[in-house]
């Protein structure tokens, strides 16, 4: 076993730091209080090849691996975590449905774009009523009589990206009667008539990030947008879901590890009692122990995306790694906070963003619950 | 066309320090970069490959460790990568190493050489200029534009100390970069994932030794001779008067001056 990085990730990796110390830092903290996320920002990201990294060069990808995503994913989330996730929703969420369920000319067509930095994805699953218990979907697709079109009629909330995606993955049922195994996935353009993108919806964190509510009015999609057959929506769902519980699990970690180097640097010049706090037993105390854990967190987070790339069964490793990595942003932002004092509540340092950002690490991709339930579910309890 | 880059690994200055009791660089733990102007000319012949189809090599001299710099020149969209390596080579100053890659590109080719202004690390701003010499190639330094690009000549802007020159400059020649000649592009990830798939090409002390003159590579046979290396001394913050006529300021610095008997 060896825990080191093949030297294309750690030429990566420092891909990945100095870009976003540069490209990033400067505008993270205004992002986030204008709740919009910056365009140009995203182009750059397009052609450092940041958003195809996992994928295939035979359609356009980077053909780099899991981890190397992960690494993009810790770095960009330790300055701003709303890139984390912007990020991490087109790649493993919208592409990976497409790669990994698409036929090759959907490929060709629609994922290629995609991850050759050219168009930018999203993932429609979430409802108003349909969240952990996402058999509760009630977006419909009827297949047109000529069998050519589906006309798609529903309400998505919180997508993320959809307030500048230009692709749609969304998933709709094809047949009421039967639950969850009568949804399907289809893949839809922003331009098509009846798709209306609402406002970006006010949140506590990840405030940067686009996520709105979309309406699907009438939408007619052309029959081969469907992602494999009728009635596989729902394994199509839970597959890229899988996969995309790693990322977070980055994205925790990096949003842990932001916070922790911040502090790090505040407790060395802040002096109380006439002396840095820094050499006071407690803070070293506390930063160990914080350390420690998003180390901890950091290799589950590689342990599942060694084992995706690997091909072995990932999805409860992809789980506890979410699990623990997002409990651990969680209690390491609130420690630094706590660290730094009034300073750390104030919103001149970056910390009490990283507070609010982790918090969503629990909840979506699924809930620390629902990790519980797929960890629990694979242990033959 | 074939450009051909000469880039030279570096300490980043930004995290350098200076011993302060033998004056010399602490360069344990220093993250190697590649030097920015040579960065800058790496850019600069990316940009003519998209316009024109040129090829882009990129070479460095210096010890196996360089090969990173080289991989993230491929990894920024260069085609090829030499490094000239060697312990005949080690302790070269700069005109033992203008001798080894002027030998190095004679057997490289190339239409157009481009190489940074100046190192971080050392500063001369010899090392370009002495390439071009011993090659007997036409050369502008200080170039902050590249105009025209064409089959049998170059149209360049070259930033002087109270304007610039418009030049015309026959093909091959060589080119040394400033930092407004072109803003640095990121590696891409692909780009680094196809940098660790080439091969590096090692030119090494046999296949250089024809073309060098013996006596003039390495420590032994570099002419300079670096007699102390020390760091400026901290000067103090100076006095500012303000609101006083000429005729006053006049006086307060004669006093000053005559008081130190510097006049």
């Amino acid at each position: 076993m060896d825990f080191k990085l093949t030297k294309t990730q750690l030429l990566c990796q420092e891909l990945f730091r100095k870009f976003a110390e540069t490209e990033i830092k400067p505008i993270a903290k205004d992002m986030d209080e204008a709740e919009e996320y910056s365009m140009e920002l995203v182009e750059k990201l397009q052609k450092a090849g940041i958003f195809g990294i996992p994928y295939s060069r035979e359609y356009g990808g980077q053909g780099a691996d899991n981890l190397t995503y992960t690494l993009a994913m810790e770095e960009m989330s330790k300055i701003d975590a709303s890139t984390g996730i912007t990020i991490s929703v087109h790649t493993s969420l919208c592409c990976a449905c497409i790669n990994e369920f698409g036929t090759e000319e959907q490929k060709q067509k629609f994922l290629r774009p995609l991850v050759d930095g050219s168009k930018i994805g999203c993932f429609g699953l979430t409802e108003p009523n349909a969240g952990t218990d996402a058999s509760g979907v009630q977006t419909e697709a009827v297949l047109s009589e000529d069998g050519t079109y589906y006309t798609i009629n529903g309400t998505k909330i919180f997508t993320t990206n959809s307030g500048f995606a230009d692709t749609f993955i969304v998933f709709a049922l094809t047949d009421k009667s039967k639950g969850q195994k009568g949804m399907s996935a289809f893949i839809l353009d922003k331009e098509m008539e009846g798709l209306t993108v609402g406002t970006n919806i006010e949140r506590m964190g990840i405030r940067a990030a686009s996520n709105c509510e979309v309406a699907y009015e009438n939408v007619k999609v052309p029959a081969d947008r469907l992602l494999a057959k009728e009635g596989n929506g729902f394994k199509i769902a839970m597959t890229a879901l899988n996969g995309g519980r790693i990322g977070i699990g980055a994205q925790s970690v990096g949003i842990a590890q932001g916070a922790l180097n911040e502090t790090i640097k505040y407790v060395k010049e802040r002096k109380q009692f006439g002396k840095p706090i820094s050499k006071f037993q407690n803070t070293q105390f506390k930063l160990a122990e914080m350390q420690t854990k998003v180390d901890a967190a950091r290799l589950m987070v590689w342990r599942a995306a060694v084992a995706k790339d690997n091909h072995e069964n990932y999805a409860p490793l992809a789980a506890m790694c979410k699990l623990f990595a997002s409990d651990v942003a969680n209690e390491v932002t609130r420690g630094c906070v706590q660290l730094m004092g009034g300073y750390g509540y104030s919103r001149e340092y970056p910390v009490e963003r990283a507070m609010r950002d982790a918090k969503i690490t629990e909840i979506y991709e699924g809930t620390s619950e629902a990790m519980k339930m797929v960890i629990s579910g694979s242990m033959k309890l | 066309m074939k450009i051909v880059v000469c880039i030279k690994q570096v300490p980043d200055t930004v995290e350098v320090k200076i011993d302060p009791k033998t004056g010399t660089l602490i360069r344990d733990g220093v993250p190697s970069i590649i030097n920015h102007d040579d960065k800058t000319g790496i850019e600069a012949a990316l940009r003519i490959k998209e316009q024109t189809g040129a090829t882009v090599t990129v070479v460095s001299m210096g010890p196996p460790q360089a090969d990173v710099a080289l991989r993230e020149a491929l990894a920024m969209g260069c085609d090829e990568a030499y490094l000239v390596s060697g312990r005949e080579f080690g302790g070269s100053d700069t005109y033992a190493t203008s001798g080894i890659l002027a030998a190095a590109l004679k057997k490289i080719g190339y239409d157009l050489i481009i190489t940074g202004r100046q190192a971080i690390d050392g500063d001369t701003a010899q090392v370009g200029p002495q390439i071009g010499e011993k090659l007997g190639l036409p050369q502008v330094s200080y170039v902050e534009e590249i105009q025209e690009v064409a089959e049998d000549h170059l149209i360049v802007k070259r930033q002087f100390e109270d304007g610039y020159h418009i030049i015309k400059i026959k093909t091959p020649c060589l080119l040394t970069a400033i930092a407004e000649l072109a803003t640095p592009r990121y590696m891409s990830v692909r780009g680094i994932v196809e940098a660790y798939e080439k091969e590096i090409k090692i030119i090494g002390f046999e296949d250089l030794k024809d073309d060098l003159e013996l006596d003039m590579i390495g420590l032994k046979g570099s002419p300079t001779n670096v007699y102390k290396s020390f760091t400026k001394e901290v000067k103090g913050a100076g006095t500012i008067l303000k609101d006083v006529s000429a005729e006053q300021a006049v006086a307060a610095i004669i006093e000053k001056l005559d008081a130190k008997h510097i006049i």
